[in-house]
């Protein structure tokens, strides 16, 4: 091994001394907070470049972060319609009409407790299966474009966030819903006013589950049939043709994108919910 | 328990009928298609019998899915290559060994974590960050490479199974071993209990009922892994190959059929992580 990958595990024992004097010295500090993963991150990168150039790796096996870089600052444009063509047209798409979906038959559900014990257990079931089995069959009734795409991520979201909309309509308490009924509120008026704030923290964790769920089934479902483009139909054919730099700069792409949904969902959370015990307690 | 059984079989029902519905409804296009080219007119129940019995419908009716499951477990010797057993066998023996490398991975780290407040506050936000990443969806580029390592056969797909499943168990385990409350742990340091000793007599039976549930959750990703791992052009076991064999000749009773063989192992793997975990808790007292 050359003196690059001596120098990058050099570098991970350092930054890990480091990283356990402030752990431990300084355990409650925000800066601390941030500093010690994001020191992490760094070394795992530095690590991983000092290995690959360390031990000649071959791009084709893992190729170097810089690589990678390389690889997304020549593709922007490539990258971008993919980004499109699968995140904002299938994912996106699939994600809304899948979770309304859920939201809207979780409401009409609610309304009857003979098909709440029914469903529930039927969706915790179904929400256990292999759904992206489903994929091949969707790309044959759809078509290869997107709207197959969103046709599978709107059945791989809708159960998750079903049963967990349910679990949330059922959350308030029997003091509050006797509160609304001494005030003679309706049914419309309960619900808009207790039972779907009460329900919002139940509904954000299938709406945080559903994130990664539906950047999976729109990838996924491109390996059965796609247009030109779109990361999943760009990653299996940069494999056949052993750009590996060019499926890690997809990678890179997807790991930001999943990242930035969940993120984003978790803001609105924050905003929606802020009056619950698990948001004020930061 | 027994209070819903009935509403369930009933949701069940519904579903089964409207599946029914729409097996005659998206069928009944090819129907017409062929009586207009036999330039025969055909009569609705005539319309109904013949959706529910083509060779390659759209949508393949519940009986015909039932028929074809019937025939890929039983109707076939079990080393065939059309016999789902055969092939729902190869996809449970690398869901297993991945699952079992996923959570030996996962209790580790999070033994780790637990005792080391520096792999906590930098090795936790990354566990939690990777699983934002849709993992699942390079997993056959994974299989591509390793193959190209010459790394073949059930290893490549044990290693994304592992990955699925290692994390539930992390913060399944995490949140379990840091469960015994602070009086539990005074108790112990009175007894001047070494770190070890706390951790085998009070840490880890406490994390039990957390580790149980993670570890179901854990099973069916492995599982999920496993099946879209089989996806890649080339492979020709298991039951993810059996669904994009069925997806390349239009085979849709077969792809349907390979669905409700992985539905059917999935509940029957669920099920003995549930039974298994029933007769720890009963053992350690914490039965509910």
């Amino acid at each position: 091994m050359s003196a690059v990958g001596w120098g990058a595990i050099a570098f991970w024992l350092v930054a890990w001394a480091a990283n356990s004097v402030l752990a431990n010295r300084f355990p409650k500090a925000g800066w601390v907070k941030a500093l010690v993963p994001t020191l992490f991150g760094i070394t795992l990168l530095v690590l991983w470049q000092g290995l690959v150039r360390g031990l000649d790796v071959s791009p084709v096996i893992l190729p170097a972060p810089t690589d990678i870089a390389a690889a997304i600052g020549a593709n922007i444009p490539l990258l971008w319609g993919d980004f499109t063509q699968t995140i904002l047209k299938g994912a996106l798409a699939g994600y809304l009409i899948g979770c309304g979906a859920a939201i809207v038959v979780a409401v009409l559900v609610d309304r009857s407790p003979f098909l709440q014990r029914g469903l529930l257990p039927v969706g915790n079931f179904v929400a256990a299966l292999p759904i992206v089995g489903i994929a091949p069959i969707l790309v044959m009734w759809f078509g290869f474009d997107w709207q197959s795409k969103a046709a599978v991520v709107v059945v791989m979201v809708f159960f998750p966030v079903l049963v967990n909309m349910v679990a949330g309509l059922a959350a308030t308490d029997a003091l509050s819903r006797d509160l609304m009924a001494t005030w003679s509120a309706s049914y419309p008026q309960a619900l808009v006013k207790l039972r779907l704030p009460a329900a919002l923290p139940f509904l954000f964790n299938g709406l945080k589950i559903a994130t990664t769920l539906a950047l999976i089934g729109a990838i996924v479902a491109e390996f059965f049939g796609s247009p030109t483009r779109g990361m999943g139909f760009r990653i299996s054919t940069a494999v056949g043709q052993l750009d590996l730099p060019l499926v890690w700069a997809e990678i890179t792409v997807a790991a930001l994108a999943g990242s930035g949904f969940y993120g984003l969902i978790a803001l609105i959370e924050k905003a929606a919910t802020f009056w619950h015990p698990s948001q004020r307690g930061k | 328990m027994k209070k819903s059984i009935l509403p369930i079989v009933t949701v069940l029902a519904a579903i089964v009928v409207i599946w029914y519905a729409g097996a005659v409804w998206l069928n009944s296009q090819w129907t017409y298609d062929q009586a207009a080219r036999a330039d025969v007119e055909v009569t609705f129940s005539e319309v109904v019998a013949d959706t529910l019995s083509q060779d390659r419908p759209v949508l393949p009716a519940p009986h015909q899915v039932a028929k074809g499951l019937w025939d890929g477990i039983a109707g076939q010797k079990i080393t065939s290559k059309r016999s789902l057993v055969y092939h729902g066998w190869i996809t449970f023996s690398a869901t297993m060994a991945g699952f079992g490398l996923g959570t030996v991975a996962g209790i580790l780290l999070a033994v780790g974590i637990v005792h080391s407040r520096a792999m906590d506050m930098s090795v936790m936000p990354w566990a939690i960050a990777s699983q934002t990443i849709p993992i699942l969806a390079i997993a056959p580029m994974v299989i591509v490479v390793l193959a190209s390592l010459g790394i073949k056969g059930m290893l490549p797909k044990a290693i994304i199974a592992a990955y699925l499943s290692f994390f539930p168990v992390l913060v399944g385990m995490v949140k379990g071993l840091r469960a015994p409350d602070a009086m539990q742990l005074d108790l112990l340091r009175t007894y001047n209990a070494s770190d070890a000793q706390s951790f085998w007599k009070l840490r880890l039976p406490a994390s039990m009922p957390y580790l149980f549930a993670s570890l179901k959750v854990g099973i069916a990703a492995a599982l999920v892994g496993t099946i879209v791992a089989e996806l890649p052009a080339g492979a020709t076991q298991g039951l993810g190959a059996r669904l994009l064999s069925g997806s390349y000749y239009g085979q849709t009773i077969q792809i349907w059929a390979a669905l409700f063989g992985a539905a059917i192992l999935a509940a029957l793997l669920v099920l003995v992580v549930g039974v298994v975990e029933r007769i720890t808790l009963k053992r350690k007292g914490m039965a509910q």
